[in-house]
């Protein structure tokens, strides 16, 4: 069999170039000058200053502020990823059922989806709004005076009940099709030898989903992770007060709203190192357990 | 030498059918949205009809924070505007980035237009200058808070507006009886802090309130008057006597304008929205002080924003900048932005024509933030110079909700406020270097 091959050895290199370009002007760049600034406290106009070693990395990992919104952070995003998968799943199972008005379904389930988050977080606003939300009313209903940029826990049930919804539509067409694309011979030998739906489900189903399912999980925590910064923006109405932000939103709050660069470039590093352990762990641990074929 | 005085001639003839033909063209960068965006644009467009040198054009940047940071990043491009305009709290920002401005005094004067800071209101002229009280900034749309109060709602519990604190504890129970939350405020940081302390005359920080330089400064030295202040606080937000909805500004002036909350405290320059917002009749007084803290009360300082001129533009450029600082603070103008948009005018002359033509017979309201910006001032009321403080503000709004959530005593709050404070304000002295 003949190999194809390049006349020139630097060939491949040359075709690569484009590529690692933007990954260096856009991603290596950027990381090395985010390390960089956060050994300095910088004057924001003219980028000079002092060099504080470690100082900007111990502020931050000391300060009682910082440890509040990772915990928030870290409950949030599971709260979301679980949520939002859980019931994406169970709608798709839902409608991969429905023989009837199928696409109305899929479709009904879908639009939100083609919401913009800020539009997302705009529409939560209202919905939780202390003087005209109807949740609130709702609430109130029950007896639960809830006023979300007042109270810390009601703040925090209102963003992370926006942050879920918005991402329900993504995990359920990507559920779906998942479920559609299993065999129906599959379906059909196993209802044979199974009489109980959720036994089957747990046992060929949900199995057969896994590779789907950690996917999602990946890209539902990079979402609640990075991806709710609007949404929560919009929540506190650009006044973070006394309401729980994610760890994002404080490098933005610090960074850009502050112009304390330093402080703000060591918590991006802070943020990049645990992006880069949580995804060797979800590789590592879990991925074993996941049969692609 | 006949040659040359033609060459002269010719150039200077150019250089005057240049200019006529090509107006010098600046960049404006605000923060004003909406109506106030109109209002600016009318003041831009004013300019440029006035004379044909010159040509301003203002670019909408978003909001406070966003402009500094667009200016930030457009300065270090190379990029920057002629003028921008910045926040009280971004002020120590730009003005401690020695360089960054031209200020605006220095400006007008190379220029050669007149110029006498005396023309300059009080209250208006410290804030933004530096400690010999050079003005730096060239303040443009400045406001001070002051109480708003639902006349209906005061008249159906038999009470006068309060002029201290003492006294509206004494009414606060019959305004609630009438069907009201007697009081809610809008920004505690700017009201309950900044200009709590200037109202009376407490040192905000040491260094002359940061005024001297970055360098060891400390906030909050004396927290007495403050923290019982806060308690007080905590406790009439208990009894249902105040009403907080948190730390953005609009969701607690919501309920004043649904006619729930019988007094608000909010910006001098809420009054235009407030006016096109409401239904009932409202009026305004000045922000309330203990009597057990002052008998003697001082003025308060500004909020809102100052106009900069950024370095790193020609010449003619920086003179058509002072040229605009001119039209600026001219009388007409300055009456114009303060009939249409409420915030206070900033010269002298400008507050005399309102007075003259009786605007303040028509609308005595709008009167009552340059009344409380010109009362007797005194050491501690000139204003404050801090770094990282939209910070510092943040930790404070933290806090607070804390306190008047009942979750910790105001001694523990300020506790924290001091300690984050300084610790911050020590980090900003070394981006100083």
């Amino acid at each position: 069999m003949k190999k194809a091959q390049f006349n020139s050895r630097w060939m491949p290199y040359a075709l690569l170039m484009p590529q690692m370009a933007i990954i260096g002007i856009f991603f290596l760049w950027p990381a090395a000058e985010a390390i960089r600034s956060s050994f300095y406290l910088e004057d924001p106009f003219f980028g000079t200053g002092t060099f504080v070693g470690f100082e900007n990395y111990s502020n931050v990992l000391t300060d009682p502020n910082y440890r509040r919104s990772a915990v928030f952070t870290a409950a949030f995003t599971l709260t979301v990823v679980f949520v939002s998968l859980g019931l994406g799943l169970l709608f798709a199972v839902s409608a991969d059922r429905v023989l009837r008005g199928q696409q109305t379904y899929k479709t009904l389930l879908m639009w939100v989806y083609a919401i913009a988050p800020p539009v997302a977080g705009l529409i939560g606003v209202m919905l939780f709004d202390q003087h005209i939300g109807p949740l609130t009313d709702a609430a109130a209903a029950i007896g639960w005076n809830l006023q979300i940029g007042v109270d810390y826990w009601d703040t925090a049930v209102a963003i992370t009940v926006v942050s879920a919804w918005k991402q329900i539509p993504y995990n359920f067409i990507f559920f779906l099709s998942a479920l559609q694309s299993i065999p129906s011979s599959v379906k059909e030998a196993a209802a044979i030898d199974c009489r109980s739906e959720t036994r089957r489900f747990w046992t060929v189903t949900f199995p057969l989903l896994a590779p789907m399912t950690f996917f999602l999980m990946i890209l539902n925590t990079t979402y609640a992770l990075f991806e709710t910064f609007g949404t929560v923006d919009l929540m506190v109405q650009d006044q973070p007060g006394n309401s729980p932000v994610t760890l994002v939103y404080k490098v933005y709050r610090d960074g850009f709203r502050g112009n304390d660069l330093g402080g703000s470039a060591a918590q991006s590093v802070i943020l990049m190192v645990l992006v880069l352990v949580l995804t060797i762990a979800q590789f590592r641990l879990i991925e074993r357990r996941v049969h692609y074929s | 030498m006949l040659r040359n005085t033609i060459l002269a001639a010719t150039g200077a003839a150019m250089t005057a059918f240049a200019a006529h033909a090509e107006p010098v063209e600046i960049t404006w960068w605000h923060a004003m949205g909406g109506q106030l965006g109109e209002t600016v644009n009318e003041i831009a467009k004013g300019f440029n009809e006035s004379q044909d040198a010159y040509q301003i054009t203002p670019v909408y940047k978003g909001g406070y924070e966003d402009t500094l940071t667009a200016t930030i990043a457009a300065f270090r491009a190379g990029e920057q505007p002629n003028v921008v305009q910045v926040f009280d709290a971004g002020a120590a920002t730009i003005i401690g980035a020695k360089g960054a401005v031209v200020p605006a005094e220095d400006l007008i004067q190379e220029a050669g237009v007149a110029f006498d800071a005396n023309d300059y209101i009080d209250g208006v002229r410290y804030f933004y200058a530096d400690s010999d009280g050079k003005m730096i900034g060239m303040p443009f749309n400045s406001s001070t808070p002051i109480l708003y109060y639902n006349v209906e709602a005061l008249e159906a519990a038999g009470v006068e507006p309060p002029k201290t604190w003492e006294e509206f504890e004494a009414i606060a129970p019959q305004i609630k009886e009438a069907g009201y939350t007697p009081l809610a405020q809008s920004h505690l940081p700017w009201i309950f802090t900044e200009n709590f302390m200037s109202r009376h005359n407490i040192p905000f920080a040491t260094n002359a309130n940061g005024f001297e330089g970055v360098a060891g400064t400390e906030i909050l030295p004396e927290t007495a008057a403050i923290e019982a202040h806060f308690d007080k606080l905590a406790a009439w937000n208990e009894a249902g006597l105040f009403g907080f909805y948190g730390a953005a500004w609009g969701a607690n002036q919501t309920p004043f304008e649904n006619g729930e909350v019988a007094m608000w405290l909010g910006s001098s320059g809420s009054f235009g929205g407030l006016r096109n917002a409401v239904d009932f009749p409202f009026s305004a007084t000045y922000l309330p002080y203990w009597e057990g803290v002052t008998e003697s009360p001082t003025n308060t300082f500004i909020g809102g924003a100052a106009l900069f001129a950024m370095a790193g533009h020609p010449e003619e450029e920086n003179t058509a900048t002072a040229e605009f600082f001119k039209y600026l603070s001219s009388p007409d103008v300055q009456l114009m932005w303060h009939q249409q948009t409420g915030y206070v005018p900033i010269t002298k002359a400008a507050y005399e024509k309102a007075q003259e033509i009786g605007y303040y017979d028509e609308v005595p309201q709008a009167e009552v933030g340059i009344q409380q910006l010109s009362l007797p001032g005194g050491a501690w009321s000139k204003g404050y110079r801090m770094g990282f403080y939209v910070q510092i503000r943040d930790v404070m709004n933290r806090e607070y909700a804390q306190v008047i959530n009942g979750e910790k005593s105001a001694a523990e709050a300020f506790e924290v406020i001091k300690a984050e404070g300084n610790k911050l304000l020590d980090r900003f002295a070394k981006t100083m270097n």
